[in-house]
């Protein structure tokens, strides 16, 4: 196993090495930066150009001017790094790790929404295979899968900004508009359920009439200005998790699980208004970590006070519908400070953002506000986040459907239905788990990925991240700079390839690393 | 959810093979994939508004055949090129209280909104100064579709070679091979499509597209890979090697015939990702320069005028869409028809009528 690691880590020196090679060349002899020059008319030009091939040391062909910089990486083993300096004299190292939260802080939501969201939906398409949902979600994943990022951007930009914020001024949603939303919803939850016709139609009719509502009455109170979700909505939205917590590990027919389930939701809401006490004005997130860990305590407890067989069922049940329903909690408390920050100066009643990772007109108070400045970056997110989920969506939906499909195919699967397993435990013992063993592959390479990826999303929202720093690196011919964001998307990338690699050893017993 | 698979789908089960079993009898490999394709009602939707969409911009301002000085073009149906400003004609078009150069293009038929379906001068509007914005769209097209075709182009053919041999020969060629695949394939493709755009983007289009080709192997490579290395195991290469055919001839008339539904599916993927990267490329300054035109290039330009005049960002986007959904679709349509474990769905009316054959046979 050892050997195995430090045979593929050698083999992961080598290829950082020629990769890293081949992108200093290509991109020394692709571009000039003595180009800046030829139409100028200083006096001192020729001096100015003398200095330019000192400083860049241009008068070294590139293969060799290579060295001179990997020494420097190099030197990491005995302690001397050195990713040089960019052409304005700041240390690479210390851009790059101004970049790299930002990127990290970008890419992260939208890459778990986008997991969640495309697994389960593509493994619903794979249970109801050639249904009418799984036709419309094939389709869909196919348009979002053509769509190019920074077309969606600027339509994004455009329909949701701009013209949201113009609808935040009166916000009153028009009968017609409801209709059609409440209609969509209640179709999008009938294709989740699936059933006969009638079962179909009803459950449409079913969640129409109920988003209906919800839109009426957000429309008519003023909700957008004034957003909560109250005791009422935590309730729902913590018993409705705990009804899909509940299906997925124990099935909703165990009276224990139940027990388990609905008790910690029901838990979780009474808790709502002792737990506000933790959320003052001068919070931090350290009084959010406490709050999680009050929850998912109480979870943990609720679980393991139901049964002594099977306790661990039943504290995963607790736990994870504690973990889950804390979130709409803190939710919560961050609408509360919507009303202050949307009539704040900064804001001047547009709360969302085309550009930019914070608002740069916030008062010290208010930067130091826990709430009002998380909410700020929350509602600077909302665009480039809903921007990438959507397309990288369709690829976990078209993977996690091909999966579980091949999975549904074989042999143990007939088995299990044949010995008497309920269809519950057929699909998600024997179906989603081994499913998802491929999938581990994706999602590590994805992350790694994702640092190096979202060059085109940063740009069209001017976030300064590492596509930023790419993208100067280019434009102003800054060697250093583009090595040291190069190496370090490629270093993670096969470092990501070792890890999946392991990690399938790891959850799939069928495969041995070969000693 | 039901308990257990009730017993009529395990009788429908038996009788979905028969017919699968029925509609390929007599068949070989090449027609059940045709057979399969064809019968993919969305793939074959999309192939032919693939082709019109290919037809009608290459044929509407036409082609330029050679480079520079020495080419000549040949000239297309449609009345405006690139070049032409119809400032008349944008005023003429005048929409939305003053904005010039709207689409005059009306589909709604006249008892909807009075005017009657008309195609009119500029049916894609024009832009500020009045071109044609369906002349600037075309050429857009042209340009993105033909970096597509090359770069998928280079991608198969080299991915192949490499993904070919690395998988026959396997040992120390194999080795070397993918260590070589994994240097290119660490960089992110839009890495390296932007240090070559910077380069090349100004030299046009065609340089662009095949220095792209050079860099867009990998992946294919890798699968092309994996099916040698199975099929190489295979008793009908250990037949031909026995009956004395040279490797050259084991690879390409005996393994690559058999690795063809993988090239081919992942191919078309290829040339999906490859418009999207074009357009990408282009649209951060990085492919395609003015004064030519691409259709990333027309977004980028016009993105600021959306609120003005949004058909000029509706219709180029509408287009890298409408060419990369149908290429999904088709490559999904030829992973169905190349897949033998893919059971097709079978629907209620092929389940009748294979019920009715049953009853008339016995």
């Amino acid at each position: 196993m050892l050997q195995y690691v430090f045979r593929r880590l050698g083999m992961m020196f080598v290829v950082v090495f020629g990769a890293s090679f081949l992108a200093y060349n290509l991109q020394a002899y692709s571009s000039n930066p003595l180009s800046v020059f030829t139409e100028s008319t200083e006096q001192n030009k020729n001096f100015l150009i003398a200095k330019m091939i000192r400083d860049l040391q241009l008068d070294v062909p590139p293969p060799i001017r290579y060295f001179s910089w990997l020494r420097g990486i190099v030197g990491g083993l005995w302690g001397d790094f050195d990713m040089g300096l960019s052409r304005n004299d700041i240390p690479v190292i210390e851009l790059l790790g101004q970049a790299i939260p930002v990127t990290v802080k970008l890419v992260i939501t939208a890459t778990f929404l986008a997991i969640i969201l495309g697994i389960s939906v593509g493994m619903i398409t794979a249970i109801r295979q050639y249904s009418r949902f799984d036709y419309v979600m094939t389709f869909i994943s196919f348009l979002l899968y053509s769509l190019p990022i920074f077309w969606v951007a600027v339509l994004l930009k455009e329909f949701m900004a701009i013209q949201f914020n113009d609808f935040l001024a009166d916000p009153k949603i028009p009968p017609i508009t409801i209709a059609i939303f409440s209609l969509t919803i209640g179709f999008i939850f009938a294709g989740f359920a699936g059933g006969t016709r009638a079962q179909f139609f009803a459950i449409v009719a079913g969640g129409a009439i109920f988003s209906a509502a919800i839109l009426t009455f957000m429309s008519g109170s003023n909700w957008f200005l004034e957003p909560a979700l109250g005791i009422f909505g935590i309730s729902f939205l913590a018993l409705s998790n705990a009804a899909i917590v509940i299906q997925l590990i124990s099935g909703l027919d165990s009276k224990k699980g139940r027990q388990a389930g609905f008790g910690t939701a029901v838990a979780i809401a009474a808790l709502y208004y002792p737990l506000q006490s933790l959320m003052t004005e001068d919070a931090s997130f350290l009084n959010v970590l406490a709050i999680f860990a009050v929850t998912i305590s109480v979870g943990i407890a609720i679980g393991y006070s139901i049964s002594k067989i099977d306790r661990r069922v039943y504290i995963r049940i607790g736990l994870f519908t504690a973990l889950i329903s804390t979130f709409p909690i803190i939710l919560d408390r961050f609408m509360k400070e919507f009303p202050n920050y949307m009539n704040s100066d900064a804001i001047n009643n547009r709360p969302v953002p085309t550009l930019g990772q914070n608002n740069d007109m916030l008062t010290p108070e208010q930067l130091e506000n826990f709430w009002i400045s998380g909410l700020d970056t929350a509602i600077h997110l909302v665009l480039p986040t809903i921007a990438l989920t959507l397309i990288s969506f369709a690829g976990y939906v078209r993977f996690s459907r091909g999966s579980l499909l091949e999975v549904l195919n074989m042999d143990y699967i007939r088995t299990a239905r044949a010995k008497g397993l309920t269809e519950r435990t057929v699909i998600v013992r024997h179906g989603m788990r081994n499913a998802m063993l491929p999938l581990t592959t994706i999602l590590v390479n994805d992350f790694a990925g994702l640092l190096g990826g979202a060059i085109i999303t940063e740009g069209v929202f001017a976030w300064k991240g590492m596509g930023q720093l790419f993208n100067d690196a280019l434009r102003g011919y800054d060697m250093n700079l583009f090595m040291g964001v190069f190496i370090l998307s490629a270093t993670l990338t096969v470092l990501a390839n070792l890890v999946a690699d392991l990690l399938y050893g790891v959850v799939d017993p069928r495969i041995r690393i070969r000693k | 959810m039901s308990k257990m698979k009730p017993k009529s789908e395990v009788v429908l089960e038996k009788d979905e093979n028969e017919i699968a079993n029925r509609q390929t009898a007599g068949l070989s490999q090449r027609q059940i994939v045709i057979k399969r394709f064809i019968s993919h009602k969305a793939a074959m939707a999309s192939l032919f508004t693939l082709i019109g969409i290919v037809v009608t911009v290459f044929t509407a301002t036409g082609i330029r055949v050679g480079f520079g000085s020495f080419g000549f073009t040949i000239p297309g149906w449609w009345q405006f090129s690139i070049t032409d400003i119809d400032p008349y004609g944008a005023v003429a078009a005048t929409c939305n209280g003053g904005v010039t150069g709207c689409p005059t293009l009306d589909l709604a038929p006249s008892f909807l909104d009075g005017d009657g379906v008309q195609i009119g001068d500029h049916p894609f509007g024009t832009d500020i100064i009045g071109t044609d914005y369906f002349a600037l769209v075309a050429r857009g097209a042209q340009q993105s579709l033909m970096v597509m075709v090359i770069v998928s182009f280079l991608g198969i053919v080299i991915g192949t070679i490499v993904g070919a041999i690395a998988g026959f020969f396997g040992g120390i060629v194999d080795a070397i091979l993918m260590r070589l695949t994994d240097m290119f394939l660490v960089t992110p493709v839009i890495v390296i499509g932007a240090v070559i755009g910077f380069r090349f983007g100004n030299l046009g289009v065609i340089p662009l597209a095949l220095m792209l080709g050079f860099f867009a192997w990998m992946g294919l490579a890798r699968f092309v890979r994996t099916e040698f290395l199975t099929l190489r195991e295979r008793e009908f290469v250990d037949a031909a090697r026995v009956a004395g055919a040279s490797n050259r001839r084991i690879i390409f008339k005996h393994i690559l015939p058999n690795a063809m539904g993988i090239i081919i599916v992942v191919g078309t993927l290829l040339m999906s990702s490859a418009i999207l990267i074009e357009t990408s490329l282009s649209y951060l300054g990085f492919g395609v320069r003015p004064p030519d035109v691409s259709l990333g290039l027309l977004i980028s330009e016009y993105q600021g005028t959306f609120s003005i005049s949004p058909w000029l960002f509706w219709w180029p986007g509408a287009l890298i869409v409408a060419i990369a959904l149908c290429v999904n679709f088709i490559g999904d349509g030829l992973r169905d028809a190349f897949d033998p474990r893919q059971r097709r769905h079978i629907s209620a009316k092929d389940r009748k009528r294979a019920k009715e054959m049953k009853g008339m046979q016995s």
